[in-house]
């Protein structure tokens, strides 16, 4: 029997990225907040520069529930199933995967807003792809700007503005919207290599700039700076110098006295009141426990595959086919990010790649998005460049041979001996977009450790898509050589398996017949529940999505401190 | 596999062990190693690969010795000592697989005895011996063939294996020495990296610049070992 616990104002369903980030307004505000969250707080003693334990073991030492729910995965509905990931893309602890991601702080671009209707200004409707669900954001830009603001400098963001209040700037991104002001902290610094890069870009008359990082260039909120020592990388910072929520804006919550943290607690479903169809609280397990946690609001931040799973698992007579399910829309525009379609590159000197960080890098964004004309091109959308200083000894040896040596044997000895420091594999993310047949839903057979469905993907990367991943890995490959590369080697366009970009299934939109959220993020359907995470969104642009998800959740956090009372009581 | 099958095999496998300590010039001598006095430069390695004793076998957690007499030859040949330095057997990446198929990988052991065995079953076929016992020659024979998935008697497939012992034999050669492979660092000499660093300076990421490997495990810092940590941050 489930153990009823007090109302509270809030509930927030899992802190990582996104739900670690909407408690800082919340408990601001003076809402009783709390916050549940699968997995335990780590501390940097946890965080051991590991390269086993890192890239290669899922982090044994956190509670993984991830683990017994990763999703499954086939390209189509008559597809075979691909084979199960052995580990979930994503953790749980305080600060979730924000804990050991690569902490790149992108905004996204102007473009990524409004695809469709900017698409049809320039080229005509004939542009967008066939089976594309794609909509124009309920909002540009410059609704986002102030969230993303806020968030840039209570994460703590370091980067190089390129647009301020429209004054283009080219030491930064030349082709970012306008900021309000500068980033709290300088660009992490550059390396022998990430200067090499960028002075490759310019002769090609490219534009190069230092990517964005939650990573301290130097001390912030009393937290030290970065010490480049080589394993952020799926990694846990043991100075806190990464930013993840658990460092930065949990313990700001805390600090007010109004955010209750639970550690452990698997939540499993989100009750509702049949006769108005709110949702009243949560039930969730803790330590073989039940418990059931009434709430006046209820804020879903899980990742976007749990969020999904939440809702669907959550039937009542209101919402037989799950919550704010009832027009069918949860689930559906989902979308991973193309990130395949990777290039490799061979040089011949070294490189001293051995230190750094995947977010102490170089970018390009003169292909991605709309930034260069599409006018003689057969698809949409582009892709961002980024390279990097990120190398640890199993992976360096673990290099492509790039046809020039076998797999094994004295021979590729010899070969990684001289070579294992002068490869780089270049980052490569492009614009993804939704289409009628790539969705999340249920897994008929495959259940989690307390017997419930886990979610299921039938997704895989469209032409346009395609046509992106050889398009970029073009534009790569000419980068690379004109930096001295001797050879470069493409990687194969993959599929939608599980991902760490994985967007959609609650889609955000005014239009309640193809969005489960409104425009500010709460349901359609049901009026104080909101839905965080990256699973609101309806584009990807051509960059990380944290710093988005993370403004929007707190845009909807902010939303319901100035509109609790239509919010919260109805 | 049988009972039956198994006695028979059993005079063999003592012959290949024999072969073995013969070809690493162990017989007779391998007792006087001292344990972890393995260290040597590349440079010096192969002029004293003729005399000088791999380090003395580590006790088995996971494998037979059989088992473990075949891991021992494969990575042998996967990644051989050779001009360019020590290989898998000095790094004890054979030490790793034991040790991690009886925890982390432990989902891969059924993997290695059937694959070991098969594998086994393989060499006596194509090459009229137990893979150990086999010259190099017939042994690298035996791993082309299962890389090129040409190898018969496995499941699901000779190459799925074949990768398997390549990932793992990678890993015991190159991950942090805390995990009982890259013995005496001699996986990140051969590649070069300088070891772990706690802090690194500008300087020490410009191109050109050669850092001294220091051969220092992500474990010798007390912050991660110790109650309350070392570092005081």
């Amino acid at each position: 029997m489930a153990t009823n616990l007090r109302k509270t104002d809030v509930v927030v369903v899992g802190l990582g990225a996104v739900g670690g980030v909407a408690v800082l307004p919340l408990a601001r505000a003076g809402l009783e907040v709390i916050g549940l969250e699968a997995g335990d707080w780590l501390t940097g003693r946890d965080f051991a520069p590991d390269e086993l334990r890192n890239n290669f073991r899922g982090w044994p030492q956190s509670v993984q529930k991830a683990n017994t729910e990763i999703p499954t995965h086939r390209p189509n509905a008559s597809a075979p199933y691909s084979p199960r990931f052995p580990i979930h893309p994503m953790m749980n602890a305080v600060g979730g995967t924000s804990l050991h991601y690569w902490a790149q702080s992108w905004r996204l671009n102007p473009w990524d807003f409004k695809v469709v209707s900017e698409t049809t200004r320039r080229y005509g409707a004939a542009r967008i792809p066939k089976g594309s669900t794609v909509e124009d954001w309920p909002f540009g830009l410059e609704e986002l700007e102030p969230y993303y603001d806020k968030v840039e400098y209570e994460v703590g963001v370091s980067g190089k503005a390129g647009n301020i209040g429209g004054r283009i700037d080219p030491r930064g991104n030349i082709f970012e919207g306008p900021r309000k002001r500068e980033y709290p902290m300088p660009p992490l610094r550059g390396t022998g290599f990430t200067e090499r890069m960028a002075a490759a870009a310019k002769s090609l008359g490219w534009h190069a700039f230092p990517g964005p990082a939650a990573i301290n260039s130097q001390v912030y909120d009393s937290r030290p700076a970065c010490v480049y020592h080589g394993y952020c990388n799926r990694g846990g910072c043991h100075l806190n110098a990464k930013n993840s929520t658990a460092a930065s804006t949990i313990p700001k919550a805390q600090d007010t006295g109004r955010l209750k943290v639970v550690t452990q607690a698997h939540v499993t479903t989100i009750a509702v009141d049949e006769r108005s169809g709110r949702v009243t609280g949560v039930n969730y397990v803790k330590g073989g426990q039940e418990y059931f946690q009434p709430a006046e609001v209820v804020l879903l931040a899980g990742y976007t595959y749990e969020n999904v799973r939440m809702l669907l698992l959550s039937k009542s007579k209101p919402y037989p086919n799950g919550l704010a399910n009832n027009r069918g829309q949860v689930g559906r525009h989902y979308f991973s990010h193309n990130t395949a379609s990777t290039l490799t590159a061979l040089f011949p000197f070294d490189l001293n790649n051995w230190y750094g960080l995947p977010a102490q890098g170089i970018a390009v964004d003169d292909w991605a998005d709309d930034n260069f004309d599409h006018s003689g091109l057969d698809f949409i959308g582009g892709g961002n460049l980024w390279v990097y200083s990120d190398r640890r000894p199993i992976g360096a040896a673990s290099m492509s041979t790039f046809g020039k040596a076998p797999a094994w044997g004295s021979a590729w000895k010899s070969f990684v001996k001289q070579n294992a420091d002068r490869w780089n594999i270049a980052y490569l993310q492009k614009t993804t977009l939704p289409f009628e047949d790539n969705t999340l839903d249920l897994d008929p057979t495959v259940k989690d450790g307390l017997g419930f469905p886990v979610c299921r993907i039938t997704a895989d990367f469209k032409e346009n898509d395609r046509k992106i991943g050889a398009f970029t890995q073009d534009k790569m490959a000419q980068w690379f050589i004109e930096a001295g590369a001797v050879a470069v080697e493409r990687g194969p366009v993959g599929t939608m398996g599980p991902s760490t970009h994985a967007y959609g299934g609650t889609r955000m939109g005014d239009s309640r017949e193809t969005n489960v959220v409104d425009s500010w993020g709460f349901s359609h359907e049901v009026p104080n529940l909101g839905v965080l995470g990256a699973s609101v969104m309806g584009t990807s642009g051509a960059h990380n999505p944290t710093l988005t998800a993370q403004a929007l959740a707190w845009r909807t956090a902010e939303r319901l401190t100035k509109a609790w009372k239509t919010i919260a009581s109805g | 596999m049988a009972d039956e099958a198994d006695d028979r095999k059993q005079e063999p496998r003592d012959r290949s062990r024999r072969e073995l300590l013969k070809r690493f010039g162990m017989v007779g001598a391998a007792s006087v190693v001292p344990g972890g006095a393995f260290v040597q430069t590349a440079s010096t390695f192969a002029a004293e690969a003729r005399t000088a004793a791999a380090p003395p076998r580590e006790a088995l957690e996971t494998l037979t010795a059989a088992e473990s007499d075949t891991l021992e030859a494969i990575v042998a040949r996967l990644i051989p000592s050779d001009e360019n330095g020590p290989g898998a057997a000095e790094a004890r990446a054979a030490h790793y697989i034991d040790r991690a198929l009886a925890g982390p990988l432990s989902s891969a052991r059924r993997a290695y005895a059937a694959g070991l065995a098969a594998l086994n079953a393989y060499a006596q076929t194509s090459k009229g011996g137990l893979f150990a016992s086999l010259q190099p020659k017939d042994q690298d024979a035996v791993l082309s063939e299962m890389e090129k998935n040409a190898a018969t008697g496995f499941t699901p497939n000779s190459s799925t294996f074949f990768n398997l012992l390549r990932a793992h034999t990678i890993q015991g050669t190159f991950c942090d020495p805390y995990y009982g492979g890259n013995a005496n660092f001699v996986g990140w000499d051969l590649i070069g990296y300088p070891g772990v660093r706690i802090s690194v300076a500008a300087q020490e990421q410009r191109m050109g610049v050669a850092l001294k490997p220091n051969h220092k495990s992500a474990y010798d810092d007390s912050m991660f070992t110790k109650r309350g940590g070392g570092h005081g941050h």
